[in-house]
């Protein structure tokens, strides 16, 4: 395939090629980039089950209810099963978000402003769900 | 005035699927959020998740959650489809015949999986007695 080009292109390195500046040292972008492919697939496995057991199987989602939490939960296996979920499906979205909002947001204090915020509302979702799976009571009385 | 030409992806199957992989990623990222609070619930009280459940039990939810599964399925298949182009050394040279593949995967499940999620809406909104 060739590529008729006019007017100015954006310079755009060489692949692999060391920047200068910027970077903290790190891998971090790496390591991030590892953990959405490898979080992915777990992922796959335990949220497609997640939503045929919840959605599909028996009654689908018109049999759920309190009784049918407390069933769930009295096993640990699937009190792991939940938690591995939250975990790794908060801190996927989470990430996919922060790279969204690095390509989007072009002002600095935009970008920042929206990470913090993405931030502490991820830090709070997996308090509170892993509080619930935790301390989740099937003889609670409201 | 002439756009950059020759990129792998611009306009084509793979162009979409990306475009659809962060859409789809940022409902699910949303619904989490919601899923979260509203399984929270079950800390405060049976009847205030019940009640909470209910309105996933109506029509309108039900029709939403046909789309939820949509979402989740394509953003799982296709990161299959990533992670194939990443890892497998001839991935990139299938990826778009992958993208065709994502996509009869995506509605041979889809279809089915509507028919049950949505039967019992079905039944209620036009009277039949199963």
């Amino acid at each position: 395939m060739t590529a008729v080009v006019t007017g100015d292109l954006p310079v755009i390195e060489a692949p692999r090629s060391r920047r200068s500046g910027g970077g903290n040292g790190t891998n971090f972008e790496m390591y991030a980039w590892i953990f959405m492919r490898m979080s992915g697939l777990l992922l796959v496995f335990l949220v497609l089950g997640h939503l045929f057991i919840m959605l599909l199987l028996d009654g689908g989602v018109q049999r759920i209810n309190f009784g049918f939490v407390a069933g769930r939960w009295a096993s640990p296996f699937w009190r792991t099963w939940d938690l591995a979920q939250l975990w790794l499906a908060q801190l996927h979205g989470t990430n996919g978000l922060r790279v969204i909002i690095n390509d989007y947001a072009e002002r600095d204090g935009t970008r920042f402003w929206l990470k913090m915020l993405l931030y502490t509302s991820s830090f709070l979702v997996l308090l509170l769900g892993t509080l619930v799976i935790f301390t989740f009571d099937p003889d609670i009385t409201g | 005035m002439q756009a950059p030409a020759g990129t792998l992806y611009r306009g084509r199957e793979g162009m979409w699927s990306w475009v659809a992989h962060r859409v789809t990623g940022v409902l699910i990222f949303f619904f989490l959020f919601a899923h979260v609070l509203d399984t929270a619930l079950v800390r405060v009280s049976p009847d205030s998740y019940n009640r909470i459940m209910d309105t996933y039990k109506t029509p309108l939810v039900n029709l939403m959650e046909v789309g939820l599964v949509g979402a989740v399925l394509f953003h799982a298949l296709n990161g299959l489809r990533v992670m194939a182009i990443d890892f497998w050394e001839k991935g990139t040279r299938y990826q778009k015949q992958m993208t065709w593949a994502v996509l009869t995967v995506f509605v041979a499940v889809m279809v089915p999986a509507t028919y049950r999620m949505v039967a019992h809406t079905f039944a209620e909104l036009f009277g039949s007695t199963t």
